[in-house]
């Protein structure tokens, strides 16, 4: 990993210096939107369906 | 800068929606609710919802309730099998036996009269599909589900096996009959 | 200097390649397309024993050969081709270096070593179990060992697309956000994810079940969680052909989003809802809920169909948008006719488009629905649909990309260009009237995964009327189109990977990761809606505006025709 460029040219972020909106920084954060779409469906499909399982009454 | 390019733009979040999008997303939005609304209005309005009551069981438990309605109402047989037609009292549960490769046994109902249809698989998953009318439930081994049903015309109806249970799976059918009731 | 930085710059069109990436797309592609051969010849025997007149393979046969077009086809095929996408949409266009190139092998053999496994123990005859493989119904422990060993790989090959992006990211291959195309391939990533975890958390207590481990499974639990696997992996094909058609918009016609706002909030909604409608196949089923059936089935009130009815618009606005900007400005529908027809890349991406939209979505609400699924749970309607979606929606856009990839990834010209240029047309119309005669035959109670509608040898057999046989001949007629079309591409593809003539790179190099940057951000006054005076009333896509409302209509009539037909059925409660 020797070639790492140390921030080429002065970085970009002095020619913007508006900072990033708060949407457009959590869709461009691969891991936390990673982390919401398996959490979703864990909990409203697998869990909730899950619970709803074990919870049908025994036959009389 | 196309979409296999990084956004030309460094806030894209800030860039002005476009009309024909900003105007097709609030009519799409509007057209989701309306489906999603749909589905409690039909069963608050509507008439065909399927049941969600259902109970934990035995093959041998449920077996026996379907021998005693059996025992009880059996009113002739068909086929060379003898397999039992049942009338029930209108009202009352009904059961149905799923098994390889049949539904045991036939039963025989009254045309607008209500019954608490109890279907269940003994050994693999199977369907009930009842023919012409297109009425379609998944049957477990292991659930009674309870489903409460009104045939509304008279008729001989087929209930078929469509989910695949195995090689004979294309000979699981049998009849449902519905009856004018009985006066008096 | 350990680490492999060899890149190689298309001269044709101007993406860059990783070497070991490129050699890593190319093998999962083809490994893609051999199951597709496969599963292709599957389909021919499976469509010709459904169709009544020619009946041709006796009922063991049938089943087998189900369970295998099943499983190398929705599987095998398409995560294999959808493995090689993700690699492309982030080493090439990021132009990046691929993470960990030796971790993707041993992905790559994973799968390999399962798909045929999973092969051997269906077509050694003891588990024909269908796709589905539902409990009780127990299929030998190989199947499902197969099934898990790909599961791993796929998995494997998940997280070495992640680790590019931050591979990218870190190395500054690239400014700003990622490309649409490549949010799309992480909005399939992401699903894929989830939906390989509750694939583990079913499979491996069945595959312990199969080989005496585990003494019962749970009917209903295993349908609920298995369909948090199979369902959500068609999932990731809608995320993926979506991603292929932003893609092809670009290359085809340099089409940029309309808006990257609305794109990538869609894919959000993607991530977040999509997954939930595998309640989709449990709403015929016992004990849940119509509460936990509702929210759901519906994706959270149906969020995620906003997000692909937005999506059916952004793709064609922006080639319309694109179009427009070249001069093709009459009128409504100019940009549309003066589209290039004859180029496949084109031509399949846009019948993908439109039979995913009009077929597979609408279908796909109606069986979604709760009530309207009595009328349609396990009739034929379903694989109706579910062609509609996975085959004219995503086969179609990945053979539509492979017409582009062949002369960039594989350095080849395309053989047989005049064969190239019909066989969208054959297979996705072949396969549209397919799809639509089934859910005609679906709609009289046809059952589906059945040797024999006129159930010969049962004691009580019932009679389907003739419409039904004759909508199960035209979908066999159909499906023998189809599989002529799929015939056509597997002819144009390995032929000219293997014998096309070469495309020689003059100028190869090796550019260092430094040089293959992205340029910079163009200063915000430069791009801005520069639509000019393009469009009709304001309205930058006029046509696409039309046909999205045409779409609308039919939906909207589709639908409550189908809630009148409910309304006629018995009274259940």
């Amino acid at each position: 990993m020797s070639q790492v460029p140390a921030s080429p040219a002065p970085a970009d972020d002095d020619m913007h210096d508006e900072p990033v909106p708060m949407m457009q920084q959590l869709i461009d954060n691969p891991f936390l939107l990673l982390f919401l779409g398996v959490a979703m469906p864990t909990v409203l499909y697998i869990v909730w369906g899950v619970m709803e399982i074990v919870g049908i009454p025994i036959a009389k | 800068m196309s979409a296999i390019q990084p956004p030309a733009e460094r806030l894209w979040w800030k860039q002005p929606l476009d009309r024909v999008e900003g105007t097709w997303i609030v009519i799409a939005f509007v057209w989701c609710m309306v489906m999603f609304f749909m589905m409690p209005y039909w069963h608050v309005y509507g008439k065909q919802n399927l049941s969600n009551e259902a109970y934990r069981t035995t093959p041998e438990a449920y077996l026996a309730k379907a021998q005693a309605m059996v025992d009880k109402h059996t009113v002739r047989t068909v086929t060379e099998q003898n397999i039992p037609v049942v009338h029930p009292v209108p009202g009352s549960d009904v059961y149905l036996v799923a098994r390889l490769w049949q539904f045991w046994p036939v039963l025989e109902l009254e045309e607008g009269q209500t019954y608490r249809l109890h279907i269940m698989s003994t050994d693999w998953l199977h369907g009930f599909s009842l023919q012409p009318e297109n009425i379609n439930i998944q049957i477990h081994p292991g659930y009674e589900h309870v489903v409460t049903l009104t045939p509304t015309k008279e008729g001989t109806y087929s209930i078929i096996c469509n989910e695949y249970c195995g090689i004979n799976h294309h000979t699981m059918a049998s009849k449902l009959y519905v009856v004018k009731p009985k006066k008096g | 200097m350990a680490v492999n930085r060899n890149f190689r710059t298309c001269p044709s069109s101007g993406l860059v390649f990783h070497e070991p990436a490129e050699k890593l797309i190319r093998w999962n592609a083809v490994a893609g397309v051999v199951s597709l051969l496969v599963g292709g010849v599957l389909a021919l025997l499976v469509t010709l024993t459904r169709w009544p007149a020619v009946k041709l393979l006796p009922p063991d046969w049938f089943y087998l050969a189900l369970t295998a077009h099943g499983l190398d086809m929705l599987v095998f095929w398409i995560i294999f081709f959808e493995i090689a996408v993700l690699y492309f949409a982030a080493s090439t266009l990021l132009k990046c270096r691929l993470a960990t190139p030796k971790v993707a092998w041993v992905a790559f053999w994973l799968m390999i070593v399962g798909a045929l496994t999973n092969n051997f123990a269906v077509f050694k005859g003891d588990s024909s179990v269908m796709f589905t493989s539902y409990v009780p119904m127990g299929a030998h422990p190989l199947f499902y060992l197969g099934l898990i060993l790909f599961a791993v790989g796929a998995l494997v090959a998940c997280f070495v697309f992640f680790g590019t992006l931050v591979v990218g990211k870190a190395e500054k291959t690239y400014n700003g956000s990622i490309p649409l195309v490549t949010f799309g391939a992480v909005t399939a990533a992401i699903i894929a994810v989830f939906t390989i975890a509750a694939g583990a958390i079913i499979l491996i207590p069945t595959f312990l079940w199969s080989v005496g481990l585990v003494s019962h499974i749970d009917s209903l639990m295993y349908r609920t969680v298995w369909w948090a696997f199979g369902h959500s992996s068609q999932q990731i094909n809608v995320a993926a052909h979506v991603s292929v058609w932003y893609a092809i918009a670009a290359i085809v016609f340099g089409a940029k989003p309309m808006s990257e706002k609305v794109s990538r909030t869609a894919f959000v909604l993607y991530i977040l809802f999509l997954q939930l409608a595998s309640a989709h196949h449990l709403l015929a089923d016992p004990g849940l809920t119509s509460n936990w059936k509702i929210f759901n089935t519906s994706y959270a009130m149906y969020l995620a169909v906003l997000a692909s009815m937005v999506h059916g618009l952004t793709v064609p606005g922006a080639i319309e948008v694109a179009q427009r900007e070249k001069g093709f400005n009459k009128g409504f529908f100019e940009w549309l006719r003066k589209a290039p027809w004859g180029n496949p890349s084109f031509s399949g991406m846009f019948i993908s488009l439109v039979g995913f939209g009009f077929l597979g979505g609408i279908s796909g609400v109606m069986m979604g629905t709760e009530q309207l699924n009595l009328i349609i749970h396990n009739t034929i309607y379903v694989p109706g649909h579910f062609h509609a979606t996975v085959v004219v929606g995503t086969t179609l856009a990945f053979m539509a990309l492979t017409y582009f990839l062949i002369p960039t990834l594989f350095r080849r010209e395309v053989m047989f260009p005049g064969m190239a240029k019909w066989q969208p047309y054959v297979y996705g119309l072949g396969m549209c009237s397919f799809s639509v005669f089934m859910m005609g035959a679906g709609t009289l109670g046809v059952p589906r995964r059945h040797w024999d509608m006129a159930f010969s040898g049962a004691i009580l057999p019932h009679e389907f009327p003739g419409t039904a046989y004759l909508m199960m001949g035209i979908m066999a007629v159909s499906g023998i189109a189809a599989v002529i079309g799929g015939g056509m591409y597997l002819a144009i593809t390995v032929g000219s990977v293997f014998f096309g003539k070469k495309i020689q790179t003059p100028d190869f190099k090796h550019v260092p990761v430094r040089q293959g940057m992205a340029p910079a951000p163009v200063p915000v006054a430069a791009a801005p809606s520069g639509h000019g005076s393009i469009g009709i009333g304001g309205f930058v896509a006029p046509g696409t505006f039309v046909l999205a409302m045409i779409f609308l209509t039919s939906f909207i009539l589709y639908y409550f025709v189908n809630w009148k037909y409910l309304s006629t059925v018995w009274p259940l409660k």
